[in-house]
């Protein structure tokens, strides 16, 4: 009951800041951008002439992976900066003062803040994927493989991103949990792509770094599964991209040992957040 | 037969008295290397008025959010309107204005209402909840939203909030802090409004004068511990003689006593309530005959502040005092 009011006011906090006006903005920036590249695309002349379907399909692919990075990145951005004044702002202004005072458990009050903040960044990220899609079918008619499922793993990057983002705020101040949170997800992804150098030019070493990374901070390791979802697996096959390194194109889908350790760091993660919020004086 | 003695057993329960509003055993807390309070008790009942005064950093609101769960105690305990605080059910019938105040600036002040009246977990019909506003001066404003509010309005709107749950013990910490002249008397309209409904208040405040208008009981802190309490009678009862002396020596001064003041040749000398009336006479007999020479003998009553800053400039003060309730 507690946790389902408080979910109700975490998501009209969300939709009366302008925290919402900055993500609608960015998102109308980059799906306007995308729009006019992929209409370019469609049409495009190379040196050796037109690109084949295979190639468009390819080339369309590589792009979609590219625009939903910068997607995930506006996700990641928006709701990393929601979830960091959610606790620590509102311990510091007062604002959480009157609130737990009333007979509240503070597990419930956080329950409420995260479901309030995963609806709304799932939210974000299905509205914004789907009309992303419809531009690229409108434009180089390429449907992605498996969409829902990509779309899923997009979201479920949002939820190991914002959870961080609430264990940070409970124990550091607003502005700090938001740019920790933010520069640990871009640290993951950059030692992703390292990782996947490494892979193309068979050094364990250097792949190892990718590895690690996606198990202690599973952000960059969903990004992947995504990517995997989104991109065509026949001209990736075709042109021999499999195992290219490049960070806008996965190589192999997720396993399922990686998505229940993703669940199980998400609730670790949450349990630390309870424990730590459950014994902060406010 | 059985229906019988549960019968009586309900009868013996409900001829029992009343939970105290506020029990509190041993609190201590300490930040750092800082001892903030240290072994505060005490006991509020219920429908009464308690102040609690002392000067900065004395602890009050650190023994508030002890009160309230919001500040974990590192050793005592807590009752609050008869279940352990631990449980957070015991702030069902809490209302509660912190003294650092600010409310979800992008809800509406009648928002914010509905919010705590569901967080309380208590039924109060719209028509109550703008009743609420109304009392705090807030009606024409319920539909605005609070990142607009001035810092007073916002204080008033804590009060409304402190009160929309139908509550059974008010915890106010420094409600006037923000509100002009006017908005202080109102305040104090409606601590008295609530006392006369039975409604427990533990007030919190710097101005001794609402204190002392409003409060039956007054509790003490200074430097995290408990320095005095009682009735304002126990408190103030208390006479004051000031005594215009000439040819003061030690031995005389050894009479007078310590915790008295002296300004010239002018001496306030404090008399215990349970004197039996004896004390000034002999006091006089015996200054004359250590060889002073008594010019002016002049009755008063002690004000709370001087009684305040008497028992905090010197704990022997409060000697005579409850020193731990």
């Amino acid at each position: 009951m507690t946790a389902l009011t408080v979910a109700g006011l975490t998501l009209r906090e969300a939709s009366r800041r302008r925290v919402i006006w900055a993500l609608v903005v960015l998102t109308a920036a980059l799906l306007g951008l995308s729009a006019w590249g992929f209409a370019k695309l469609a049409g495009l002349e190379t040196s050796q002439g037109t690109l084949t379907s295979g190639e468009s399909r390819l080339v369309a692919s590589l792009v979609l992976n590219l625009v939903m990075f910068g997607m995930s990145l506006i996700a990641a951005l928006g709701t990393a900066f929601l979830a960091g004044p959610t606790l620590a702002g509102e311990i510091e202004s007062g604002m959480a003062l009157a609130v737990l005072a009333r007979p509240v458990r503070r597990p419930s009050v956080l329950l409420g803040k995260w479901l309030g903040l995963v609806v709304f960044g799932c939210g974000y990220v299905a509205v914004a994927g789907v009309a992303q899609f419809l531009i690229v079918r409108a434009t180089v008619g390429y449907w992605p493989p498996s969409p829902v499922a990509g779309l899923a793993l997009l979201a479920g990057q949002t939820v190991v991103l914002l959870t961080l983002a609430l264990l940070l705020s409970s124990v550091v101040s607003t502005m700090a949990s938001g740019i920790v949170a933010v520069g640990l997800f871009g640290a993951t992804w950059v030692a992703g792509v390292v990782g996947g150098v490494g892979e193309a030019l068979g050094n364990d070493g250097v792949a190892r770094v990718g590895t690690v990374s996606r198990i202690l901070l599973p952000t960059d390791g969903l990004w992947r599964g995504a990517m995997h979802a989104f991109q065509d697996p026949t001209a990736l096959a075709q042109f021999g991209f499999e195992r290219s390194g490049s960070p806008f194109l996965s190589e192999a889908p997720l396993t399922g040992v990686y998505l229940a350790w993703a669940a199980v760091w998400v609730a670790m993660v949450w349990g630390l957040t309870a424990l730590s919020f459950r014994r902060r004086d406010v | 037969m059985t229906t019988e003695t549960a019968g009586t057993a309900a009868d013996l329960v409900a001829a029992l008295p009343p939970s105290p509003a506020v029990w509190c055993s041993g609190l201590r807390k300490r930040y750092g290397r800082r001892t903030a309070v240290d072994d505060v008790s005490f006991t509020m009942q219920r429908g009464e008025v308690l102040g609690l005064l002392g000067p900065n950093g004395a602890g009050k609101t650190s023994v508030i959010k002890m009160l309230l769960g919001l500040v974990r105690p590192d050793a005592g305990e807590v009752m609050l309107l008869g279940r352990p605080a631990r449980d957070p059910r015991a702030r069902t019938g809490v209302g509660y204005l912190p003294e650092l105040f600010r409310y979800q600036p992008w809800l509406t002040a009648a928002e914010v209402l509905a919010l705590h009246v569901r967080l309380a977990r208590v039924r109060v019909p719209a028509d109550e909840q703008h009743d609420c506003l109304a009392l705090v001066g807030l009606a024409a404003r319920a539909d605005d939203r609070v990142g607009g509010f001035s810092k007073g309005m916002q204080q008033r709107l804590g009060l409304a909030v402190a009160l929309v749950a139908r509550p059974e013990l008010v915890v106010l910490d420094e409600p006037t802090s923000a509100l002009d002249p006017l908005g202080r008397v109102d305040v104090r309209d409606l601590v008295l409004a609530l006392k006369a409904r039975g409604v427990s208040v533990l007030l919190n405040s710097h101005l001794i004068g609402e204190v002392e208008r409003v409060c039956d009981r007054v509790l003490i802190l200074d430097d995290g511990r408990v320095a005095a309490s009682g009735t304002l009678d126990e408190l103030l009862g208390q006479q004051e003689v000031r005594l215009h002396l000439t040819g003061v020596d030690a031995r005389a001064a050894a009479r007078l006593g310590r915790g008295i003041s002296r300004t010239g040749d002018w001496f306030t000398v404090a008399v215990p309530p349970d004197d039996g009336g004896a004390a000034v006479p002999d006091l006089v007999r015996d200054l004359v005959g250590l060889g002073v020479r008594v010019h002016a003998v002049e009755p008063g009553r002690i004000s709370l502040e001087e009684r305040l800053l008497g028992i905090l400039r010197h704990d022997a003060g409060a000697g005579d005092l409850d020193g731990g309730s």
